[in-house]
Protein backbone atom coordinates (compact mmCIF):
# COMPACT_ATOMS: atom_id res chain seq x y z
CA UNK A 1 0.00 0.00 0.00
CA UNK A 2 2.76 2.17 0.30
CA UNK A 3 4.71 4.28 -1.94
CA UNK A 4 2.43 3.37 -4.94
CA UNK A 5 2.28 5.95 -7.44
CA UNK A 6 -0.82 6.25 -9.20
CA UNK A 7 -1.87 7.08 -12.68
CA UNK A 8 -2.57 11.00 -13.21
CA UNK A 9 -5.04 10.47 -16.21
CA UNK A 10 -8.18 11.62 -15.51
CA UNK A 11 -7.17 12.57 -12.08
CA UNK A 12 -9.45 14.98 -10.76
CA UNK A 13 -6.93 17.00 -8.26
CA UNK A 14 -4.91 17.63 -10.98
CA UNK A 15 -1.60 16.07 -9.53
CA UNK A 16 -0.47 12.53 -9.01
CA UNK A 17 -1.69 10.89 -5.60
CA UNK A 18 -0.85 7.74 -4.17
CA UNK A 19 -2.78 7.08 -0.57
CA UNK A 20 -0.32 8.62 1.42
CA UNK A 21 -0.27 11.77 -0.49
CA UNK A 22 -4.06 11.53 -0.16
CA UNK A 23 -3.47 11.71 3.33
CA UNK A 24 -0.90 14.44 3.52
CA UNK A 25 -2.55 16.88 1.01
CA UNK A 26 -6.07 16.33 2.04
CA UNK A 27 -8.38 16.87 4.28
CA UNK A 28 -11.69 14.38 4.82
CA UNK A 29 -14.77 16.53 3.36
CA UNK A 30 -17.85 14.26 4.10
CA UNK A 31 -18.36 10.51 3.95
CA UNK A 32 -21.02 8.43 2.27
CA UNK A 33 -22.68 5.38 3.22
CA UNK A 34 -23.98 3.23 0.99
CA UNK A 35 -26.68 0.47 3.08
CA UNK A 36 -27.28 -2.42 2.64
CA UNK A 37 -30.05 -3.97 0.38
CA UNK A 38 -31.96 -6.38 1.65
CA UNK A 39 -34.92 -7.36 -1.06
CA UNK A 40 -33.20 -10.26 -1.35
CA UNK A 41 -33.19 -11.46 2.15
CA UNK A 42 -30.62 -11.55 5.35
CA UNK A 43 -27.82 -11.99 2.65
CA UNK A 44 -25.05 -9.18 2.78
CA UNK A 45 -25.90 -7.22 -0.23
CA UNK A 46 -25.18 -3.75 -0.70
CA UNK A 47 -27.30 -0.89 -2.81
CA UNK A 48 -26.17 0.00 -6.11
CA UNK A 49 -27.77 3.25 -6.09
CA UNK A 50 -25.47 6.05 -7.33
CA UNK A 51 -24.88 8.63 -4.00
CA UNK A 52 -25.70 12.12 -5.49
CA UNK A 53 -22.86 13.44 -3.38
CA UNK A 54 -20.32 11.04 -5.95
CA UNK A 55 -21.74 12.14 -9.01
CA UNK A 56 -18.45 14.83 -9.84
CA UNK A 57 -16.25 12.51 -8.23
CA UNK A 58 -16.78 9.03 -9.97
CA UNK A 59 -17.83 7.92 -13.18
CA UNK A 60 -21.44 5.78 -12.78
CA UNK A 61 -20.23 2.84 -14.06
CA UNK A 62 -16.73 2.55 -11.93
CA UNK A 63 -19.19 2.58 -8.85
CA UNK A 64 -21.91 0.49 -9.50
CA UNK A 65 -19.35 -2.39 -11.32
CA UNK A 66 -17.63 -2.02 -8.02
CA UNK A 67 -20.54 -2.32 -5.82
CA UNK A 68 -21.80 -5.54 -8.31
CA UNK A 69 -18.31 -7.26 -7.91
CA UNK A 70 -18.59 -7.01 -4.00
CA UNK A 71 -22.15 -7.88 -3.86
CA UNK A 72 -20.88 -10.91 -6.18
CA UNK A 73 -18.06 -11.43 -3.73
CA UNK A 74 -20.78 -11.91 -0.35
CA UNK A 75 -22.96 -14.36 -2.46
CA UNK A 76 -20.08 -16.58 -2.98
CA UNK A 77 -19.15 -16.30 0.76
CA UNK A 78 -22.76 -16.96 1.95
CA UNK A 79 -24.03 -19.57 -0.72
CA UNK A 80 -25.63 -22.35 0.32
CA UNK A 81 -24.52 -25.20 -1.70
CA UNK A 82 -22.59 -28.89 -1.50
CA UNK A 83 -19.20 -27.15 -0.41
CA UNK A 84 -20.62 -25.05 2.31
CA UNK A 85 -23.07 -28.05 3.42
CA UNK A 86 -19.91 -30.36 3.64
CA UNK A 87 -17.91 -27.60 5.80
CA UNK A 88 -20.91 -27.53 8.30
CA UNK A 89 -20.78 -31.18 8.49
CA UNK A 90 -17.38 -31.77 8.60
CA UNK A 91 -17.12 -29.16 11.91
CA UNK A 92 -20.03 -30.52 13.21
CA UNK A 93 -18.13 -34.05 13.22
CA UNK A 94 -15.25 -32.87 14.78
CA UNK A 95 -17.05 -31.11 17.17
CA UNK A 96 -15.59 -28.08 15.83
CA UNK A 97 -12.52 -27.94 17.05
CA UNK A 98 -11.14 -28.24 13.36
CA UNK A 99 -12.25 -24.31 12.63
CA UNK A 100 -8.82 -23.57 15.17
CA UNK A 101 -6.65 -25.15 12.23
CA UNK A 102 -9.27 -24.47 9.16
CA UNK A 103 -10.26 -21.02 7.72
CA UNK A 104 -13.77 -21.11 7.05
CA UNK A 105 -14.87 -20.43 3.23
CA UNK A 106 -16.95 -16.97 4.12
CA UNK A 107 -13.53 -16.01 5.73
CA UNK A 108 -11.51 -17.13 2.60
CA UNK A 109 -13.78 -14.82 0.98
CA UNK A 110 -13.82 -11.86 3.36
CA UNK A 111 -9.75 -11.70 2.33
CA UNK A 112 -10.53 -11.65 -1.19
CA UNK A 113 -12.73 -8.68 -0.69
CA UNK A 114 -10.55 -7.30 1.50
CA UNK A 115 -7.61 -7.43 -1.42
CA UNK A 116 -9.99 -6.45 -3.89
CA UNK A 117 -11.32 -3.21 -1.53
CA UNK A 118 -7.48 -2.68 -1.65
CA UNK A 119 -7.05 -2.62 -5.43
CA UNK A 120 -10.03 -0.68 -6.26
CA UNK A 121 -8.96 1.84 -3.74
CA UNK A 122 -5.01 2.20 -5.38
CA UNK A 123 -6.37 2.23 -8.93
CA UNK A 124 -9.82 4.05 -8.84
CA UNK A 125 -10.54 5.70 -6.07
CA UNK A 126 -7.82 7.50 -4.30
CA UNK A 127 -6.76 9.42 -7.91
CA UNK A 128 -10.16 10.38 -7.61
CA UNK A 129 -9.73 11.27 -3.90
CA UNK A 130 -11.86 9.00 -2.69
CA UNK A 131 -11.77 6.06 -0.29
CA UNK A 132 -12.94 2.70 0.25
CA UNK A 133 -13.84 1.29 3.46
CA UNK A 134 -13.70 -2.25 4.43
CA UNK A 135 -17.78 -2.92 4.96
CA UNK A 136 -16.32 -5.63 7.62
CA UNK A 137 -14.90 -2.45 9.48
CA UNK A 138 -18.11 -1.55 9.93
CA UNK A 139 -19.93 -4.21 11.29
CA UNK A 140 -21.23 -5.21 7.69
CA UNK A 141 -23.76 -2.49 7.53
CA UNK A 142 -22.49 0.18 5.00
CA UNK A 143 -20.08 0.28 2.84
CA UNK A 144 -18.80 4.00 3.69
CA UNK A 145 -16.47 5.97 1.13
CA UNK A 146 -15.04 9.20 2.16
CA UNK A 147 -14.73 12.03 0.47
CA UNK A 148 -11.71 14.30 0.50
CA UNK A 149 -10.91 17.46 -1.28
CA UNK A 150 -7.50 18.65 -1.78
CA UNK A 151 -6.24 21.46 0.65
CA UNK A 152 -4.34 22.85 -2.52
CA UNK A 153 -7.12 22.86 -4.61
CA UNK A 154 -10.11 25.13 -4.18
CA UNK A 155 -11.66 22.12 -3.14
CA UNK A 156 -15.53 22.61 -4.12
CA UNK A 157 -16.91 19.42 -4.66
CA UNK A 158 -17.70 18.86 -0.51
CA UNK A 159 -20.13 21.96 -0.92
CA UNK A 160 -22.23 20.00 -3.38
CA UNK A 161 -22.93 17.24 -0.67
CA UNK A 162 -25.22 18.41 1.68
CA UNK A 163 -28.39 19.62 -0.89
CA UNK A 164 -27.63 16.63 -3.39
CA UNK A 165 -27.69 14.07 0.12
CA UNK A 166 -30.74 14.72 1.26
CA UNK A 167 -32.22 14.25 -2.17
CA UNK A 168 -30.60 10.53 -2.07
CA UNK A 169 -31.12 9.90 1.38
CA UNK A 170 -34.86 9.95 0.50
CA UNK A 171 -34.74 7.72 -1.93
CA UNK A 172 -32.93 4.85 0.08
CA UNK A 173 -36.33 4.00 2.17
CA UNK A 174 -38.47 3.53 -1.06
CA UNK A 175 -37.81 -0.42 -1.73
CA UNK B 1 8.42 1.25 6.45
CA UNK B 2 5.56 1.78 9.02
CA UNK B 3 6.66 3.09 12.81
CA UNK B 4 5.93 1.50 15.46
CA UNK B 5 3.78 2.42 18.38
CA UNK B 6 5.67 3.61 21.71
CA UNK B 7 5.60 1.20 24.58
CA UNK B 8 2.28 1.40 26.50
CA UNK B 9 -0.19 -0.75 27.63
CA UNK B 10 -1.81 -2.17 24.96
CA UNK B 11 -5.44 -1.62 24.89
CA UNK B 12 -7.82 -3.74 22.89
CA UNK B 13 -11.23 -2.97 21.35
CA UNK B 14 -13.01 -5.35 23.44
CA UNK B 15 -11.85 -3.10 26.57
CA UNK B 16 -14.09 -0.25 25.27
CA UNK B 17 -16.85 -1.91 23.00
CA UNK B 18 -20.55 -0.29 24.30
CA UNK B 19 -23.03 -3.18 25.54
CA UNK B 20 -23.45 -5.41 29.02
CA UNK B 21 -20.84 -8.00 28.03
CA UNK B 22 -18.06 -9.76 30.43
CA UNK B 23 -14.93 -10.20 28.29
CA UNK B 24 -12.24 -13.24 29.16
CA UNK B 25 -8.98 -14.21 28.31
CA UNK B 26 -8.19 -11.20 26.95
CA UNK B 27 -11.24 -10.80 24.42
CA UNK B 28 -11.31 -14.46 23.27
CA UNK B 29 -14.47 -15.08 25.61
CA UNK B 30 -17.59 -12.90 25.15
CA UNK B 31 -20.27 -14.28 27.76
CA UNK B 32 -23.63 -11.91 28.94
CA UNK B 33 -22.98 -10.49 32.03
CA UNK B 34 -24.93 -12.56 34.57
CA UNK B 35 -23.27 -15.77 34.58
CA UNK B 36 -24.27 -17.77 37.73
CA UNK B 37 -27.16 -19.69 36.20
CA UNK B 38 -24.31 -21.11 33.68
CA UNK B 39 -22.25 -22.23 36.58
CA UNK B 40 -25.13 -24.07 37.63
CA UNK B 41 -25.51 -25.92 34.15
CA UNK B 42 -21.84 -26.52 34.14
CA UNK B 43 -21.91 -27.80 37.89
CA UNK B 44 -24.90 -30.20 36.94
CA UNK B 45 -23.73 -32.12 34.01
CA UNK B 46 -20.16 -32.33 34.75
CA UNK B 47 -21.26 -33.53 38.27
CA UNK B 48 -23.52 -35.94 37.15
CA UNK B 49 -21.78 -37.32 34.54
CA UNK B 50 -18.96 -37.48 36.68
CA UNK B 51 -21.08 -39.92 39.09
CA UNK B 52 -22.10 -41.86 36.21
CA UNK B 53 -18.55 -42.47 35.30
CA UNK B 54 -17.25 -43.15 38.42
CA UNK B 55 -19.89 -45.27 39.70
CA UNK B 56 -22.39 -46.78 37.36
CA UNK B 57 -19.77 -46.95 34.29
CA UNK B 58 -17.83 -49.27 36.15
CA UNK B 59 -20.30 -52.09 36.90
CA UNK B 60 -21.85 -51.83 33.79
CA UNK B 61 -18.71 -51.56 31.23
CA UNK B 62 -18.10 -54.98 33.10
CA UNK B 63 -21.55 -56.61 32.53
CA UNK B 64 -22.62 -55.48 29.92
CA UNK B 65 -20.18 -53.76 27.30
CA UNK B 66 -17.47 -51.57 27.48
CA UNK B 67 -19.32 -49.44 24.85
CA UNK B 68 -21.10 -48.02 27.58
CA UNK B 69 -18.77 -45.71 28.92
CA UNK B 70 -16.58 -44.78 25.61
CA UNK B 71 -20.32 -43.90 23.86
CA UNK B 72 -21.43 -41.53 27.13
CA UNK B 73 -17.76 -40.15 27.17
CA UNK B 74 -18.58 -38.39 23.44
CA UNK B 75 -22.04 -37.67 23.81
CA UNK B 76 -20.44 -35.93 27.11
CA UNK B 77 -17.53 -34.30 25.36
CA UNK B 78 -19.70 -32.91 22.03
CA UNK B 79 -22.31 -31.57 24.66
CA UNK B 80 -19.45 -29.89 26.97
CA UNK B 81 -17.87 -28.42 23.19
CA UNK B 82 -21.25 -27.05 22.06
CA UNK B 83 -22.53 -25.45 25.14
CA UNK B 84 -18.76 -23.94 25.36
CA UNK B 85 -18.97 -22.69 22.19
CA UNK B 86 -22.57 -21.24 22.43
CA UNK B 87 -21.49 -19.68 25.65
CA UNK B 88 -18.46 -18.06 24.68
CA UNK B 89 -18.55 -16.97 21.22
CA UNK B 90 -19.77 -13.93 19.67
CA UNK B 91 -24.13 -14.80 18.92
CA UNK B 92 -23.90 -12.55 16.04
CA UNK B 93 -23.31 -8.84 17.96
CA UNK B 94 -24.57 -5.80 15.15
CA UNK B 95 -21.74 -3.08 16.31
CA UNK B 96 -23.08 0.33 16.72
CA UNK B 97 -22.58 3.09 14.48
CA UNK B 98 -19.73 5.16 14.38
CA UNK B 99 -21.00 8.62 14.48
CA UNK B 100 -21.17 9.89 10.77
CA UNK B 101 -23.07 6.97 9.80
CA UNK B 102 -25.59 7.95 12.46
CA UNK B 103 -25.55 11.68 11.72
CA UNK B 104 -25.51 10.03 8.45
CA UNK B 105 -28.82 8.11 8.92
CA UNK B 106 -29.95 11.05 10.78
CA UNK B 107 -30.08 12.87 7.96
CA UNK B 108 -31.63 10.46 5.52
CA UNK B 109 -34.85 9.92 8.27
CA UNK B 110 -34.93 13.97 8.55
CA UNK B 111 -35.24 13.96 4.83
CA UNK B 112 -37.50 11.24 4.25
CA UNK B 113 -39.86 12.54 7.73
CA UNK B 114 -39.55 16.54 7.83
CA UNK B 115 -37.95 18.02 10.52
CA UNK B 116 -39.60 17.53 13.88
CA UNK B 117 -40.29 20.75 16.14
CA UNK B 118 -38.97 20.58 18.90
CA UNK B 119 -41.17 19.06 22.28
CA UNK B 120 -43.12 16.74 19.43
CA UNK B 121 -42.51 13.00 19.38
CA UNK B 122 -41.17 12.46 16.07
CA UNK B 123 -42.71 9.62 13.97
CA UNK B 124 -41.43 5.66 14.29
CA UNK B 125 -38.48 5.57 12.20
CA UNK B 126 -39.54 2.36 10.38
CA UNK B 127 -37.97 1.53 6.94
CA UNK B 128 -40.08 -1.02 4.66
CA UNK B 129 -38.61 -3.22 2.65
CA UNK B 130 -39.92 -5.90 -0.11
CA UNK B 131 -38.30 -9.59 0.51
CA UNK B 132 -39.57 -12.42 -1.43
CA UNK B 133 -42.45 -10.24 -2.52
CA UNK B 134 -43.71 -9.80 1.20
CA UNK B 135 -42.84 -6.18 3.04
CA UNK B 136 -40.69 -6.40 5.67
CA UNK B 137 -40.15 -3.21 8.07
CA UNK B 138 -36.73 -2.26 9.14
CA UNK B 139 -37.21 -1.22 12.97
CA UNK B 140 -34.08 1.74 13.49
CA UNK B 141 -32.53 0.84 16.98
CA UNK B 142 -32.24 3.88 19.30
CA UNK B 143 -29.55 2.76 20.93
CA UNK B 144 -27.30 1.59 18.06
CA UNK B 145 -28.00 4.12 15.86
CA UNK B 146 -28.99 1.58 13.19
CA UNK B 147 -32.12 0.39 11.38
CA UNK B 148 -31.81 -3.10 12.27
CA UNK B 149 -31.63 -5.80 9.56
CA UNK B 150 -34.27 -8.28 9.24
CA UNK B 151 -34.54 -10.78 11.94
CA UNK B 152 -32.16 -9.25 14.05
CA UNK B 153 -33.62 -7.71 17.64
CA UNK B 154 -31.84 -5.65 20.56
CA UNK B 155 -31.03 -7.49 23.53
CA UNK B 156 -32.08 -5.69 26.48
CA UNK B 157 -29.70 -7.84 28.58
CA UNK B 158 -26.79 -7.52 26.95
CA UNK B 159 -27.54 -4.12 25.59
CA UNK B 160 -26.82 -4.92 21.99
CA UNK B 161 -28.20 -5.14 18.20
CA UNK B 162 -28.10 -9.36 17.39
CA UNK B 163 -28.09 -10.83 13.90
CA UNK B 164 -30.86 -13.41 13.59
CA UNK B 165 -31.68 -12.93 17.14
CA UNK B 166 -33.18 -16.11 18.72
CA UNK B 167 -33.58 -15.36 22.54
CA UNK B 168 -31.14 -14.69 25.60
CA UNK B 169 -30.41 -18.20 27.28
CA UNK B 170 -28.95 -17.62 30.86
CA UNK B 171 -28.33 -21.21 31.50
CA UNK B 172 -25.81 -20.74 28.27
CA UNK B 173 -25.14 -17.10 29.79
CA UNK B 174 -25.25 -15.65 26.40
CA UNK B 175 -27.88 -14.48 23.20
CA UNK B 176 -28.50 -17.03 20.63
CA UNK B 177 -28.01 -15.36 17.67
CA UNK B 178 -27.03 -16.11 13.94
CA UNK B 179 -23.64 -17.33 14.78
CA UNK B 180 -24.08 -19.71 17.33
CA UNK B 181 -27.36 -20.98 16.90
CA UNK B 182 -26.32 -24.11 15.50
CA UNK B 183 -24.13 -25.13 18.55
CA UNK B 184 -26.89 -24.20 20.80
CA UNK B 185 -29.11 -26.86 18.85
CA UNK B 186 -26.36 -28.86 19.19
CA UNK B 187 -25.38 -28.60 22.74
CA UNK B 188 -29.08 -28.87 23.58
CA UNK B 189 -29.93 -32.24 21.03
CA UNK B 190 -26.59 -33.94 22.90
CA UNK B 191 -27.37 -33.09 26.28
CA UNK B 192 -31.09 -34.63 25.37
CA UNK B 193 -29.58 -37.29 24.25
CA UNK B 194 -27.02 -37.69 27.30
CA UNK B 195 -29.65 -37.34 29.61
CA UNK B 196 -31.73 -40.05 28.09
CA UNK B 197 -28.78 -42.31 28.03
CA UNK B 198 -27.43 -41.87 31.66
CA UNK B 199 -31.37 -41.76 32.60
CA UNK B 200 -31.77 -45.30 30.79
CA UNK B 201 -28.53 -46.58 32.18
CA UNK B 202 -28.87 -45.30 35.47
CA UNK B 203 -32.15 -47.64 35.12
CA UNK B 204 -30.19 -50.92 33.19
CA UNK B 205 -27.90 -50.44 36.54
CA UNK B 206 -30.65 -50.44 39.17
CA UNK B 207 -32.31 -53.19 37.75
CA UNK B 208 -29.53 -55.39 37.26
CA UNK B 209 -27.67 -55.10 40.45
CA UNK B 210 -31.15 -54.63 42.46
CA UNK B 211 -31.26 -58.31 41.11
CA UNK B 212 -28.00 -59.62 43.02
CA UNK B 213 -27.93 -57.73 46.24
CA UNK B 214 -31.44 -56.33 45.99
CA UNK B 215 -32.79 -52.76 45.68
CA UNK B 216 -32.46 -51.16 48.71
CA UNK B 217 -28.71 -52.58 49.02
CA UNK B 218 -28.29 -51.06 45.38
CA UNK B 219 -28.96 -47.52 46.47
CA UNK B 220 -27.25 -48.08 49.96
CA UNK B 221 -24.12 -48.69 47.82
CA UNK B 222 -24.47 -46.12 44.93
CA UNK B 223 -26.37 -42.72 46.52
CA UNK B 224 -25.65 -41.09 43.80
CA UNK B 225 -27.88 -43.19 41.08
CA UNK B 226 -30.89 -42.03 43.23
CA UNK B 227 -29.56 -38.06 42.39
CA UNK B 228 -28.61 -38.83 38.77
CA UNK B 229 -31.96 -40.19 37.91
CA UNK B 230 -33.88 -37.07 39.50
CA UNK B 231 -31.82 -34.54 37.99
CA UNK B 232 -31.87 -36.54 34.50
CA UNK B 233 -35.74 -37.00 35.55
CA UNK B 234 -35.82 -33.20 35.56
CA UNK B 235 -33.77 -32.15 32.81
CA UNK B 236 -35.47 -34.47 30.32
CA UNK B 237 -38.55 -32.69 30.69
CA UNK B 238 -37.30 -29.38 29.93
CA UNK B 239 -34.33 -29.83 27.42
CA UNK B 240 -36.19 -32.69 25.73
CA UNK B 241 -38.97 -30.41 25.22
CA UNK B 242 -36.88 -27.51 24.13
CA UNK B 243 -35.17 -29.50 21.76
CA UNK B 244 -38.15 -30.39 19.91
CA UNK B 245 -39.59 -26.99 19.84
CA UNK B 246 -36.01 -25.88 18.20
CA UNK B 247 -36.32 -28.60 15.97
CA UNK B 248 -39.79 -27.40 14.76
CA UNK B 249 -38.41 -23.68 14.14
CA UNK B 250 -35.67 -24.91 12.31
CA UNK B 251 -37.43 -26.94 10.35
CA UNK B 252 -39.82 -23.80 9.78
CA UNK B 253 -36.91 -21.71 9.57
CA UNK B 254 -38.09 -19.59 12.42
CA UNK B 255 -36.78 -18.20 15.61
CA UNK B 256 -37.53 -18.15 19.26
CA UNK B 257 -38.36 -14.78 18.95
CA UNK B 258 -40.42 -14.68 15.76
CA UNK B 259 -42.15 -17.07 17.15
CA UNK B 260 -43.32 -15.35 20.39
CA UNK B 261 -43.96 -12.00 18.56
CA UNK B 262 -46.01 -14.38 16.36
CA UNK B 263 -44.46 -12.44 13.33
CA UNK B 264 -45.33 -15.07 10.52
CA UNK B 265 -48.07 -16.77 11.97
CA UNK B 266 -52.19 -15.19 12.29
CA UNK B 267 -54.48 -14.56 9.38
CA UNK B 268 -52.86 -11.01 8.14
CA UNK B 269 -49.57 -11.43 8.64
CA UNK B 270 -46.79 -12.32 6.16
CA UNK B 271 -45.86 -15.76 5.70
CA UNK B 272 -41.99 -16.77 6.57
CA UNK B 273 -40.23 -15.11 3.57
CA UNK B 274 -36.82 -16.65 4.93
CA UNK B 275 -38.43 -20.32 5.11
CA UNK B 276 -37.40 -22.40 1.62
CA UNK B 277 -40.51 -24.30 2.11
CA UNK B 278 -38.89 -27.64 2.32
CA UNK B 279 -37.65 -28.95 6.20
CA UNK B 280 -34.33 -30.48 4.52
CA UNK B 281 -33.40 -27.02 2.85
CA UNK B 282 -34.86 -25.50 5.83
CA UNK B 283 -32.20 -27.69 8.64
CA UNK B 284 -29.42 -27.68 6.21
CA UNK B 285 -29.62 -23.37 6.26
CA UNK B 286 -29.93 -23.44 9.48
CA UNK B 287 -27.24 -26.12 11.01
CA UNK B 288 -24.82 -26.57 8.42
CA UNK B 289 -24.69 -23.13 6.25
CA UNK B 290 -21.85 -21.25 6.21
CA UNK B 291 -21.09 -19.52 8.99
CA UNK B 292 -20.09 -15.69 8.80
CA UNK B 293 -17.29 -14.41 11.02
CA UNK B 294 -17.08 -12.15 13.93
CA UNK B 295 -17.48 -8.08 13.12
CA UNK B 296 -16.62 -7.00 16.48
CA UNK B 297 -12.73 -7.19 16.29
CA UNK B 298 -12.63 -7.83 20.51
CA UNK B 299 -8.92 -8.59 19.90
CA UNK B 300 -7.59 -5.69 17.49
CA UNK B 301 -5.74 -2.88 19.14
CA UNK B 302 -7.20 0.15 20.03
CA UNK B 303 -5.27 3.38 18.96
CA UNK B 304 -3.95 5.69 21.70
CA UNK B 305 -4.26 9.28 20.07
CA UNK B 306 -0.44 10.10 20.82
CA UNK B 307 0.83 6.89 18.41
CA UNK B 308 2.62 7.77 15.70
CA UNK B 309 1.03 7.83 12.04
CA UNK B 310 0.44 3.91 10.89
CA UNK B 311 0.61 2.96 7.35
CA UNK B 312 0.95 -0.66 5.76
CA UNK B 313 -0.69 -3.71 5.09
CA UNK B 314 -2.17 -5.49 7.82
CA UNK B 315 -0.79 -8.74 8.68
CA UNK B 316 -3.77 -11.01 10.53
CA UNK B 317 -3.31 -12.02 13.61
CA UNK B 318 -2.45 -15.08 15.36
CA UNK B 319 -4.77 -18.11 16.46
CA UNK B 320 -7.65 -16.55 18.70
CA UNK B 321 -11.09 -18.59 20.23
CA UNK B 322 -12.62 -17.19 16.31
CA UNK B 323 -10.02 -18.19 13.68
CA UNK B 324 -7.19 -15.66 13.26
CA UNK B 325 -8.11 -14.01 9.91
CA UNK B 326 -10.62 -11.73 11.09
CA UNK B 327 -9.17 -10.71 14.32
CA UNK B 328 -6.24 -8.91 13.25
CA UNK B 329 -5.67 -4.94 12.77
CA UNK B 330 -7.25 -3.75 9.89
CA UNK B 331 -6.66 -1.49 7.03
CA UNK B 332 -4.50 1.67 8.10
CA UNK B 333 -5.18 4.49 6.41
CA UNK B 334 -8.25 5.68 8.10
CA UNK B 335 -7.19 5.93 11.39
CA UNK B 336 -4.06 7.70 10.46
CA UNK B 337 -6.42 10.06 8.49
CA UNK B 338 -8.43 10.75 11.72
CA UNK B 339 -5.34 11.09 13.80
CA UNK B 340 -3.67 13.89 11.48
CA UNK B 341 -6.99 15.68 11.27
CA UNK B 342 -8.06 15.22 14.41
CA UNK B 343 -11.57 15.30 14.59
CA UNK B 344 -13.81 14.74 11.07
CA UNK B 345 -14.58 17.98 10.04
CA UNK B 346 -18.31 17.15 8.19
CA UNK B 347 -18.86 20.86 7.54
CA UNK B 348 -22.08 20.68 5.83
CA UNK B 349 -23.05 17.20 6.25
CA UNK B 350 -24.31 16.92 10.27
CA UNK B 351 -27.42 17.70 12.20
CA UNK B 352 -27.39 18.68 15.62
CA UNK B 353 -28.21 14.50 16.66
CA UNK B 354 -30.12 15.51 19.40
CA UNK B 355 -33.25 14.19 18.40
CA UNK B 356 -32.51 10.68 19.21
CA UNK B 357 -30.70 11.43 22.50
CA UNK B 358 -33.01 13.73 24.06
CA UNK B 359 -36.30 11.08 23.12
CA UNK B 360 -34.51 7.99 24.62
CA UNK B 361 -33.02 9.49 28.03
CA UNK B 362 -32.41 5.55 29.02
CA UNK B 363 -29.79 5.64 26.51
CA UNK B 364 -26.31 5.54 28.46
CA UNK B 365 -24.13 3.53 26.95
CA UNK B 366 -22.67 5.62 24.08
CA UNK B 367 -20.02 7.89 24.61
CA UNK B 368 -17.49 9.26 22.17
CA UNK B 369 -15.07 7.53 24.00
CA UNK B 370 -16.44 4.07 23.84
CA UNK B 371 -16.56 3.95 19.85
CA UNK B 372 -13.84 1.76 18.29
CA UNK B 373 -11.08 3.13 16.24
CA UNK B 374 -10.23 0.98 13.58
CA UNK B 375 -6.91 0.16 14.86
CA UNK B 376 -3.49 0.45 13.22
CA UNK B 377 -0.48 -1.90 12.39
CA UNK B 378 -0.22 -1.03 15.97
CA UNK B 379 -1.29 -4.95 16.33
CA UNK B 380 2.10 -5.92 14.64
CA UNK B 381 4.38 -4.86 17.69
CA UNK B 382 2.37 -7.76 19.31
CA UNK B 383 2.75 -10.37 15.93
Amino acid sequence: MQGLGLGTSGDMLGSVHSLQELRRSASLATKVFVQRDYSDGTTCQFQTKFPPELESRIERQLFEETVKTLNGFYAEAEKIGGSSYLEGCLACATAYFIFLCMETHYEKVLKKISKYIQDQNEKIYAPRGLLLTDPLERGMRVIEISIYEDRCSSGSSSSGSSSSSSGGGGGAGGR
Amino acid sequence: MSVMVARKKVVRKWEKLPGRNTFCCDGRIMMARQKGIFYLTLFLILGTCALFFAFECRYLAVQLSPAIPVFAAVLFLFAMATLLRTSFSDPGVIPRALPDEAAFIEMEIEATNGTVPQGQRPPPRIKNFQINNQIVKLKYCYTCKIFRPPRASHCSICDNCVERFDHHCPWVGNCVGKRNYRYFYLFILSLSLLTIYIFTFNIVYVALKSLKIGFLNTLKETPGTVLEVLICFFTLWSVVGLTGFHTFLVALNQTTNEDIKGSWTGKNRVQNPYSHGNIVKNCCEVLCGPLPPSVLDRRGILQQEESTAQEGPCPRGPGTQEPPAMQGPRQAEESSMKQQDGSIPLPSVVPAPSLSDTEMPEEKQRTPGEVPVPSPDAGRAEH
